[in-house]
């Protein structure tokens, strides 16, 4: 049995230690708003925050989260990451919108660490989130609107 | 024949062969005495089945199309809106069941596909929003004693003299009349919603992570299930370790299917990994050493024959002979796989007497017929929930339903309600990609570089063959699919000496749509050849293409625009060039310029310009930002994407051997929409394909190097 906290929720679940983040919060505990996209680390649909950190979940397992705290999209809720989802609806970002919470949750990250990015600095930060439907232009543009804001 | 060929469209075509006709209102549940699903809740106003008022005056339209990003869940909601005079922050979408009401207009089907969903609703959409305004009107009329000449709507409410009566009040009085048969609609001067750009409705659960996709669902009886498949067509399962699958703690079961062998586990982490101990062996039979290599040596050779002539006229091969100049070119195009970013899925509750699937679909009728073929129930049983779809560009627009049918199979040998999920892998190696293609042309110039003969054979896979518009689409064993809109272009279409055949080839590798469907091919080869018959003639490539578009003034027009707004014509640094494309599709006109840097083999696109004529904007934002995905989704096909085989077997993987664009490449773009009163055309894939020889136009204008197969890096 693993102690995880998510979202400020503690949860005890019954999974092999080596089971992926992503899976033990998609299929265990049904919060959905966090995707699976590649489960290669290639693509950061998975992103979630631990202990502040962004990290992959498809390729993290669960006993690295024990007794540690989770927050995804569905429990972001800080300054940041209200002003992050606040410009990603002003400027309309998503289509398909499948890759958009782990846009998010990496643009919280980078705007935490870093209140007023560069292109250069969105471009470091957000180069591991694919968007194949290819909202980059917007995903800029929105990040540097929530730095304003 | 000839003329009709030639004469070819997309619409016109499909018209010819549909049932429904734009327009037509299906009174709601009672389509062919049968009851459906739609049967609405009383209290609301359903005057047909594409919206429901309540008495709250909440206005929910349903959506005969789906929702994969290109933004009809506000688009066809602002169409009934519009003629509602609605108030806007009252209006909210869902996908609708699958039923005959909600069929495309134009295809005998539910289906959403071919950039025809705004088209094809224009007027069904605008009219239902009407018809419920009409008896809103009329309910308010009787109840103050007055004509509805004078009534007046706006915002959600009616207004009868001084009094505002909101729309919710009148929703029972309105329920009780019989809908008229025709209304009228708007005069477009008078629209306030069609043509302002409006903010998506499903945005802010695409921001929270409650938007439910098809990978999302939850059914709290459900396994999840990892499939074994084989991209080769025909191949069969020689052996598998079921033991050793079920030996992992929480697999439940292993089950052989048509396609392969399902495993069932509580979660999906489980099904994998149970799948990866199947150790599965397949017999691939005679296309055991399929390679890439072998593949285009027999396109090639095939290019050599000839095949079915499509398009013949005048005597081609004298009028070669006494060309000027004569442009001989090939252009080769690999299978790409569309990765949609949600990997595919389906959910399936299949019972004795119904059978219910949720997923992520373009193609509600064929997967009520397929799941109705495999279980025996009569189609009106099967019930198919939409639910938003993370990504297609095609991938779930697909002729046989292939994981719908799939996960149908695997709730059928195991008895249990699953949930199906593809990987990564399985995506970038499942098959029903854009087909690879060979277009080989011979162009004789005048003197003054205008085209007087052309020959052309183009090698490739049929798209619509064994699909629901085989009958429509594929002439004389011509898949017009093969050379969309080649015949058709201004410049050929004008030739009098030409001839265009088509080798088709037979593969075990399943083909489908891909976003832009033949476009997403012909586009390059065309435009490529158009920019190499400018340089022949040592013409700068715009113009060349202005003087040979310039009976198409549509085409002409977005061409000079961009030509204006691109800063065409001025000088670069070495290593740098401006690169165009322009051509006509889904019933708009799009021409883009690639502002592009080489250095040896490295390769920055700094900007496109693009512009686009696609009629009536209805959302101009949502235009804007399906040029803007169609630049990012074209870039990462141009660039990056190819599936290659060796020994019947996918050589690609995931995102680090498939790669899609990042954020770092995704270069500036700058949009302009031409102004017009012209009906609305179709949006989502009318500037695909030209981001690709935009780029590699662009290359050739930096560097003189000529890049004739995709994608640019296995090739720079
Ligand atoms: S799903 Fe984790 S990085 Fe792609
Ligand atoms: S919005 Fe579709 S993948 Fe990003």
């Amino acid at each position: 049995m693993i102690t995880l906290k998510v979202n400020g929720v503690s949860y005890g679940v019954d999974v092999p230690d080596e089971m992926p983040i992503l899976w033990v919060l998609r299929d265990v505990l049904g919060l959905t708003g966090t995707k699976f996209g590649c489960a290669a680390a290639q693509c950061g649909a998975c992103m979630v925050h631990l202990d502040g950190d962004g990290i992959r979940s498809c390729v993290t397992p669960v006993a690295r989260a024990a007794d540690r705290e989770i927050v995804t999209i569905e429990g972001l809720n800080d300054a940041i990451g209200r002003s992050v989802q606040a410009a990603w609806e002003e400027v309309d970002v998503p289509q398909c919108g499948y890759c958009q919470s782990g846009q998010i949750m990496a643009a919280t990250i980078l705007l935490r660490e870093n209140p007023a990015p560069t292109d250069d600095d969105i471009n470091h930060a957000m180069s591991g989130n694919i968007c194949r439907c290819g909202t980059y232009k917007r995903i800029r543009a929105a990040i540097h609107l929530a730095a304003k804001t | 024949m000839m003329e009709e060929i030639l004469n070819f469209n997309r619409r016109e075509f499909f018209r010819s062969s549909a049932i429904l006709t734009t327009g037509l209102l299906v009174p709601f549940y009672s389509f062919g005495g049968k009851k459906f699903e739609t049967a609405p809740d009383p209290s609301t106003l359903a005057p047909n089945s594409y919206l429901r008022i309540g008495t709250d005056g909440h206005v929910k339209v349903l959506l005969s199309r789906c929702e994969l990003g290109q933004g009809i869940w506000t688009a066809l909601p602002m169409l009934i809106a519009e003629e509602l005079d609605a108030d806007w922050r009252r209006v909210s979408a869902e996908h609708a069941p699958a039923a005959i009401e909600y069929y495309h207009t134009m295809y005998d089907t539910q289906r959403t596909g071919g950039s025809t969903s705004v088209v094809s609703e224009f007027d069904r959409y605008r009219k239902a929003g009407a018809t419920a305004r009409y008896l809103l009107v009329q309910a308010a009329a009787a109840r103050y004693k007055t004509d509805m000449a004078s009534c007046r709507t706006e915002n959600g409410v009616v207004l009868v003299g001084g009094r505002k009566i909101a729309y919710g009040d009148l929703v029972q009085d309105a329920a009780k009349l019989t809908p008229p048969t025709d209304v009228p609609l708007k005069d477009p001067s008078a629209w306030k919603l069609i043509g302002k750009s409006t903010k998506r409705l499903d945005t802010p659960d695409k921001c929270n992570g409650k938007a439910i996709f098809g990978l999302d669902v939850r059914q709290p009886d459900a396994l999840v299930a990892a499939v074994a498949r084989n991209l080769i067509e025909g191949s069969k399962v020689k052996s598998y370790d079921r033991e050793k699958a079920l030996a992992i703690p929480g697999v439940k079961e292993v089950v052989p299917i048509p396609q392969g062998v399902a495993v069932l586990a509580d979660n999906f982490w489980t099904a994998r990994r149970g799948r990866d101990a199947l150790n599965v062996q397949w017999d691939l039979g005679e296309y055991a050493s399929l390679s890439s290599e072998g593949i285009w040596a027999d396109y090639r050779s095939r290019a050599d024959k000839g095949g079915i002539v499509a398009v013949e006229a005048g005597d081609v091969d004298k009028t070669l002979a006494s060309a000027a100049k004569v442009v001989s070119v090939e252009y080769y195009q690999p299978f790409i796989a569309h990765a949609p970013m949600e990997p595919l899925n389906a959910t399936v509750r299949l019972g004795s007497s119904k059978c219910e699937v949720w997923t992520g679909t373009q193609t509600q009728t064929d997967d009520q017929n397929a799941a109705a073929e495999i279980t025996g129930l009569p189609k009106e049983q099967v019930f198919i929930h939409t639910v938003f779809l993370g990504g297609s560009f095609g991938r779930r627009n697909i002729t046989r339903s292939d994981f719908v049918r799939e996960a149908v199979e695997v709730a059928k040998a195991s008895g249990k309600t699953v949930k199906t999920v593809w990987t990564r892998e399985d995506d970038i190696q499942g098959g029903r990609y854009r087909p690879a293609f060979l277009h080989r042309f011979k162009v004789g110039l005048d003197k003054e570089g205008r085209p007087i003969a052309w020959k052309q054979v183009s090698v490739g896979q049929s798209v619509m063959t064994g699909g629901p518009f085989e009958k429509v689409a594929v002439i004389n064993g011509v898949d017009q699919y093969s050379i969309e809109g080649m015949q058709q272009a201004v410049h050929v279409k004008a030739l009098e000496n030409k001839k265009i055949e088509v080798n088709t080839t037979v593969l075990p590798i399943g083909i489908d749509n891909w976003r832009a469907v033949g476009l997403s091919h012909t586009i390059f080869a065309m435009e490529s050849l158009s920019d190499e018959m400018a340089h022949a003639a040592g013409k700068d490539p715009l113009d060349y293409r202005l003087m040979l578009y310039r009976d198409e003034p549509r085409l002409a027009g977005v061409l000079s625009l961009v030509k204006e707004k691109s800063g065409w014509g001025k000088t670069m640094p070495k290593g740098r060039g401006l690169g165009v494309a322009a051509f006509k599709g889904m019933g708009s006109f799009a021409a883009l310029v690639a502002d592009v840097t080489v250095n040896g083999k490295e390769l920055k696109v700094h900007k496109f310009t693009c512009v686009v004529d696609c009629g009536i904007a209805v959302n101009p934002d949502g235009i804007l930002a399906q040029v803007e995905s169609s630049v990012g989704h074209g870039l990462s096909a141009t660039l990056y994407s190819e599936v290659t085989l060796k020994d019947g077997k996918v050589l690609q993987h995931n995102f680090y051997d498939y790669k899609s664009l990042r954020i770092e490449e995704m270069p500036e773009v700058e949009i302009h929409i031409v102004p017009s009163r012209e009906k609305p055309g179709g949006i989502g894939e009318a500037a695909v394909g030209q981001v690709m020889p935009a780029v590699t136009n662009a290359i050739y204008a930096a560097t003189g190097k000529r890049i004739r197969s995709l994608p640019v890096y296995s090739n720079l």
